[in-house]
């Protein structure tokens, strides 16, 4: 009995140390990502930007959270009480919840003991993942309900399909990568993503490809070469689940004064606002998991443990830059196109990649059911394609979408 | 066992299944099927085996800190939301508190709010809430095949291009019945 008692305590001693340690390293980089995107933006658009806390303005995210903890805070009288106030914990706590199962780097051994570098390497990961990004949903929507007001209101309904919209192609996205792991769990898809591409034969007596070939003993074996559709959904459908723009039509300034959080002041409209930089951060924490190889890099050899986790870091934060140029990049995105995108562009754009992966992966199908699959993947798309050139519809007539068939 | 409770019953079934499938879930979907089989038929027979549980030889023990996984997600919780509220009160005890009749209003650019706040909305949202039910539950049958099926060989192949052609003709109709189109 006694033996089950230290086992978890010491379990829970070490679950502690790595979930304050985690849980500071993340609202640190979330805060640095705030002050990161203000910069950046301000450079792409000939600005200076943030600059008068500390060297280069690093200190601004402490300045405006000190500022924000300091303001008062009162909700309107037309607002329901409790489900007001517990909106922005429900907001805030789903989206760091995500990172306790993306390894950040590789194990130290303390003691007699195995200490991994990630919270909880459970064996559904990626679904737990999803789980986590559906909670996020019940912030924005209890936010825009409760406050009693119009345009929150208009903002959490919006949201909320869109949110549900895009999580089918975020979860459909992710099938192809448990095909080719054959495991939910993120240490395991990370693991499969360790050294390089290896020794290619593909080229092997074609004169000049042959001596190109040897460059994939330097590329490291990273989902993205063969997965790359399934990057590119997961993608855009993260982004459609973080309110980033282009897809940020749950707050869109010019049209719901704020959206959902209108109606918030003080620490309570910090916590979304945190909360919205932790969710980029854990996808992009994420997508390099999932596609970029993790935290499996070269080091040196002293401090080994060291160089994954500043491996890890580095291509998170490479991740996040994309997001925020694509926000310096692109205009919001209108509600129907919005729709269009999410289900008759990604969702079908997901199935069909799903198949091909099956298609390609599944042992002893024989050669003749794959050619079959391929023919008529090939026939459907090019039916699809043929029925109205889609980029004209987007032009002339988006309204009518492109499934009117008028070619 | 006639006499039996329902709830021993029940509870003897899972035992049953929790032992035979102590691989536990590479797929939650399988062990909550084998769950359900082997509480249904627990005096009867075992449930069927699934392909990608080994069945036979010895039964391979849960990894010893499977649980702990759990435990530390627990704790992730209860710091996070310790952390929120911890800041919340804080917030509480520092920040002014200066009511004045038009603060405590709602936003409606700048005039005064007409009516009230929770106004009507669109019914396509609700559409698209339905639909979501359709396909998140595809997605949820499509993992635990995901993590297997290279074993499993051409039939399940075919069968899961059959399942996927099903959800893919009833996202086109909802096409063709223009339940997609906003407006």
């Amino acid at each position: 009995m006694s033996g089950v008692v230290d086992l978890i305590g010491a379990v829970a001693l070490i679950g502690l140390i790595k979930v304050v340690v985690v849980f500071v390293a993340l609202l640190l980089t979330a805060a640095l990502v705030t002050y990161m995107e203000r910069k950046v933006i301000a450079d792409m658009q000939a600005r200076v930007g943030p600059n008068r806390w500390g060297p280069f303005g690093l200190l601004q995210a402490i300045a405006d959270g000190i500022k924000l903890f300091f303001k008062e805070d009162f909700r309107p009288a037309a607002a329901d009480r409790w489900t007001y106030a517990i909106a922005p914990a429900a907001a805030m706590v789903p989206s760091f919840l995500a990172i306790a199962v993306v390894p950040l780097g590789d194990h130290v051994t303390v003691g007699d003991r195995r200490v991994d570098f990630v919270i909880a390497d459970i064996n559904i990961g990626i679904l737990y993942f999803l789980a986590m990004g559906s909670l996020g949903v019940y912030g924005v929507v209890l936010a825009g309900w409760a406050s009693g007001s119009k345009y929150p209101l208009l903002g959490g309904v919006r949201s909320t399909a869109q949110l549900i919209s895009y999580e089918i192609a975020l979860g459909l996205s992710l099938v192809p990568i448990a095909m080719v792991a054959g495991s939910l769990s993120l240490s395991d898809i990370v693991a499969a993503q360790a050294g390089t591409v290896g020794n290619v034969t593909f080229f092997d007596g074609i004169p000049v490809l042959e001596q190109l070939q040897d460059i994939f003993s330097i590329v490291p074996n990273w989902y993205i070469w063969s997965q790359w559709p399934a990057f590119a959904i997961f993608f855009v459908a993260g982004i459609a689940e973080t309110n980033r723009a282009p897809f940020d039509l749950p707050e869109a300034e010019t049209e719901l004064i704020a959206g959902y959080h209108t109606e918030y002041s003080g620490i309570r409209f910090a916590m979304f606002y945190l909360g919205e930089y932790i969710h980029v951060v854990v996808l992009s924490a994420v997508a390099v998991s999932l596609f970029f190889g993790g935290w499996h890099g070269p080091g040196l050899g002293i401090l080994p443990w060291l160089w994954p986790l500043l491996w890890f870091l580095a291509k998170t934060l490479v991740v996040v830059y994309l997001i925020i140029w694509l926000r310096a990049t692109l205009p919001r995105l209108r509600y129907d196109r919005l729709m269009w995108l999410g289900w008759k562009r990604l969702i079908p754009a997901a199935l069909l990649w799903i198949v091909v992966t099956a298609t390609v992966n599944t042992e002893g199908v024989s050669r003749n059911i794959r050619l079959a699959v391929f023919v008529v993947l090939a026939g459907l798309i090019l039916a699809w394609v043929g029925r109205g050139d889609p980029r004209l519809a987007f032009a002339v007539n988006p309204q009518s979408g492109d499934d009117r068939g008028s070619a | 066992m006639p006499d039996s409770g329902v709830f021993e019953y029940l509870a003897a079934g899972l035992r049953g299944a929790v032992s035979r499938t102590n691989a536990l879930p590479n797929c939650a979907f399988c062990v909550l099927v084998f769950g359900l089989s082997a509480t249904l038929s627990y005096p009867r027979g075992s449930p069927r085996s699934c392909s990608h549980i080994a069945t036979s030889g010895a039964v391979p023990a849960v990894p010893r800190d499977y649980f702990s996984q759990y435990i530390t997600i627990g704790i992730f919780v209860l710091v996070g939301l310790g952390l929120v509220g911890v800041t919340l009160q804080l917030a509480r005890l520092v920040r002014p508190n200066v009511p004045t009749r038009e603060k405590y209003t709602t936003y409606e650019s700048g005039i005064d709010p007409i009516g009230r706040g929770w106004t009507q909305t669109n019914v396509r949202y609700y559409i698209f809430a339905l639909l979501f039910v359709i396909f998140d539950v595809e997605a949820v049958f499509l993992f635990p095949w995901a993590i297997v099926f290279e074993r499993l060989g051409t039939q399940a192949f075919i069968e899961m291009l059959i399942f996927i052609a099903i959800l893919a003709f009833a996202l086109l109709y909802a096409i063709r019945k223009k339940m997609l189109e906003w407006l």
